[in-house]
C-alpha cells in the first residue's frame, strides 16, 4: 500500500484552498444577482429577478450597452484585417526592421494602461476626439492588436509557406493564394485574435475612463462611477451577464483553435 | 543588358515594400496611439513656457509623491511573494498530477481570467463588505460580534489584487516545470535522497526561470493597478496610478501627472530591462 506523505496531504489542502480562492468571487456573483435581498444573506431570501429588470428597464445601462457592443464589434472588424496583415508580414519578411516592429506592436501590453489612458486623453484633447465614437473605437483597436498579432503569428508558425509558393508558381497571384490557401489553414487563429480582440474592448475600463464621456459611455465606465459610490445588485446582474458572454466566447475560441491543432 | 537594376533585386525591392505595406495599417496605429500619447507626456513633463525639471524635483522631493511610489513598491512586492507562494504549490500539483487533473486545475486557474477586473472588484466588495458575505458568515457562526473591516483598506487591495495576478504567476510556473525531466527526481531519490531534498536541491533550482518570470509579470502589472486599488482601496492607499489620474481629474496639474507616468513607465521598462538579462522577454510577456 502506498502511503501519501503529510508533505502531499499539505500540497493537497493549500492548493485546494487557493482554488477556492480564486473562483469563489466569480461564483458569487450569480447569487447576488438572483437574489431578492441587496446582499447575500443568511438564510437566502427569495428567488427575484428584479435585478435584471431594473438593468433592462434603464435607458442609461441599455444605452452604454449598445455603445459597449457597437465599439467592440468595430474594433474586432478593423483590427482583426491589420492584425492579420500585420502578422504575414512579419513572418515572411526577411527585412531586420520588422524585429523592431513586432516588438512595437506589443507596445500595449507592455505600457502601463493608465499611462496609455492620460497620454490618448491628452492627445485626443488636441484634435477632439474626446467623448466621440471614432474615439473610442480607435483606442480599443490599438489595445486589441497585440491579441491579434500574437494569436495569428502562433497560427503561422504551423504553417508552411512553401504551399503558398506553390499555388503561386502555378499562376495564382499573391492575394488569390493567400485567401486561397494561406488563410483557410490559419482561419482558428483568426478567429481566436479576433475574439480575444472582442472580449479586450467589452472590459476594457481605464482609457474609456479618460476618453469617454456624453452619450458615448461604454459599460465599464458606467459600472465603475456606479461601484465607486455604492453597491448596486444591478451590477451583479450586469456582471453575470458579462462573464457568461465571455465564458462562451472563450470557449468558442478555444474549441476553434483544439480543432485547427 | 547591361544597365538597369538587377531583376532579382527589383522583385527584392518590390517585396520589401509589399511586406511593409501589410505591416503599416497595424504600425500607423501603434505610433499614433502608443508612442504618440508617451511622447506627448514625455515632453509635457519637460516643457511648460520653457524647459524645466520642476515637475520631476517635485516628484522626487514633495512628500505624497514619494509616499505614493513607497506604498506602491511596496504592495506590490508584497503582492508578488503573496501570489508566489499561493501560486507555487498549485503550479506543482498541477505538474505532479494526470493529464486530466491537471487540466481541470488550470481551467480553474484561468477561470477568473476570463471575467472582467470590474466583476472582481464588486465580487471582493459584497464578499469582504461590513455587511458582506464573510462577516454575515462569521457572525452568524458566532466567531465574531463586530464586522471585522476587511475593504477600503490595503487589506482588501491586495486581497483582491492578488487574485487579479495570480494566474499570471502560476501559467509561467507551470510552464517550466514542466520542462523539469522527472528522471532527475527519480535519479535523486536513487542516489538516497529524501523527496524534501530531491526538491530543493534538483527541482527549486531548475524551476527559478519559471519563478523569475511570474515574479516579474505579477510585480511590473501590479505597479500600474488602477481600478482595483481606487475600489476597493477606499480613497486611503493611493497607488501612482490614482496619483496620475488624480493630477489630471482633480488638480488640473497636466505636468506633475506627465512626470509620474514617465517615472512610473521607466521603473517598468528598467525592471524589463534587468530582468531580460536573464531569461527571454518572449518567456515573460508570452503568458499574457
Amino acid at each position: 500500500m502506498t502511503r501519501i506523505s503529510p508533505a502531499r496531504v499539505a500540497l493537497y489542502v493549500i492548493s485546494a484552498l487557493v482554488l477556492i480562492y480564486l473562483i469563489l468571487p466569480v461564483l458569487i456573483i450569480a447569487p447576488i444577482s438572483f437574489s431578492s435581498a441587496r446582499f447575500l444573506t443568511f438564510p437566502p431570501p427569495s428567488f427575484s429577478l428584479r435585478w435584471y429588470e431594473q438593468y433592462f428597464a434603464n435607458s442609461a445601462w441599455m444605452q452604454a450597452t449598445r455603445v459597449t457592443l457597437t465599439v467592440a464589434l468595430f474594433t474586432v472588424v478593423i483590427a482583426t484585417p491589420c492584425g492579420v496583415a500585420a502578422a504575414y508580414a512579419i513572418s515572411q519578411s526577411k527585412l531586420r526592421v520588422m524585429r523592431v516592429i513586432h516588438m512595437a506592436l506589443l507596445l500595449p501590453l507592455v505600457v502601463p494602461i493608465i499611462i496609455t489612458a492620460v497620454g490618448i486623453f491628452f492627445v485626443y484633447a488636441r484634435v477632439g476626439l474626446v467623448a466621440t465614437m471614432p474615439g473610442l473605437v480607435l483606442a480599443n483597436v490599438m489595445l486589441g492588436l497585440p491579441y491579434v498579432v500574437i494569436s495569428v503569428l502562433a497560427g503561422l508558425q504551423s504553417f508552411d509557406p512553401a504551399q503558398e509558393m506553390v499555388a503561386r508558381s502555378l499562376g495564382m497571384n499573391r492575394l488569390r493564394s493567400f485567401f486561397a490557401v494561406t488563410l483557410p489553414q490559419i482561419k482558428s487563429s483568426v478567429v481566436a485574435g479576433g475574439i480575444f480582440a472582442f472580449i479586450s474592448a467589452m472590459d476594457e475600463t481605464i482609457v474609456a475612463l479618460f476618453i469617454s464621456g456624453g452619450q458615448y459611455q461604454p459599460l465599464t465606465k458606467r459600472m465603475f462611477t456606479a461601484l465607486r459610490d455604492e453597491i448596486d445588485p444591478t451590477i451583479a446582474a450586469i456582471s453575470t451577464l458579462m462573464t457568461a458572454a465571455s465564458f462562451m466566447l472563450v470557449l468558442a475560441a478555444s474549441a476553434r483553435q483544439k480543432r485547427s491543432g | 543588358m547591361t544597365s538597369g537594376p538587377d531583376p532579382s533585386q527589383k522583385h527584392q525591392r518590390r517585396e520589401h515594400g509589399l511586406m511593409l505595406a501589410l505591416v503599416s495599417p497595424a504600425l500607423l496605429v501603434i505610433l499614433l496611439l502608443i508612442v504618440l500619447p508617451v511622447g506627448w507626456l514625455a515632453w509635457q513633463s519637460i516643457y511648460h513656457d520653457g524647459l524645466t525639471l520642476e515637475n520631476y524635483r517635485r516628484v522626487f522631493t514633495e512628500d505624497i509623491y514619494w509616499r505614493s511610489f513607497a506604498l506602491t513598491f511596496e504592495i506590490s512586492l508584497a503582492v508578488t511573494v503573496i501570489a508566489l507562494l499561493l501560486g507555487y504549490p498549485v503550479a506543482y500539483l498541477a505538474n505532479s498530477v494526470s493529464k486530466g487533473w491537471s487540466i481541470l486545475i488550470l481551467s480553474l486557474v484561468v477561470l477568473p481570467f476570463w471575467t472582467s477586473v470590474l466583476v472582481r472588484a464588486y465580487a471582493w466588495l459584497a464578499l469582504l463588505q461590513r455587511t458582506g458575505v464573510i462577516n454575515q458568515f462569521l457572525r452568524y457562526l458566532d466567531v465574531i460580534s463586530e464586522p471585522l473591516a476587511m475593504v477600503h483598506n490595503t487589506f482588501g487591495t491586495v486581497v483582491a489584487t492578488v487574485h487579479i495576478l495570480l494566474p499570471f504567476m502560476v501559467l509561467p510556473l507551470y510552464a517550466t516545470m514542466q520542462k523539469i525531466p522527472g528522471d532527475l527526481m527519480q535519479a535523486g531519490a536513487s542516489l538516497g535522497a529524501s523527496p524534501s531534498l530531491t526538491f530543493f536541491r534538483v527541482f527549486l533550482p531548475l524551476s527559478l526561470p519559471g519563478v523569475l518570470a511570474g515574479c516579474t509579470m505579477v510585480f511590473v502589472l501590479c505597479l500600474g493597478f488602477y481600478i482595483t486599488p481606487e475600489l476597493l482601496g477606499g480613497g486611503r492607499t493611493v497607488m501612482v496610478s490614482m496619483l496620475v489620474s488624480r493630477n489630471v481629474e482633480l488638480y488640473n496639474q497636466f505636468g506633475a501627472a506627465s512626470a509620474v507616468a514617465v517615472v512610473l513607465l521607466l521603473s517598468v521598462l528598467a525592471i524589463f530591462f534587468a530582468v531580460s538579462r536573464f531569461i527571454s522577454l518572449d518567456r515573460v510577456l508570452g503568458q499574457k
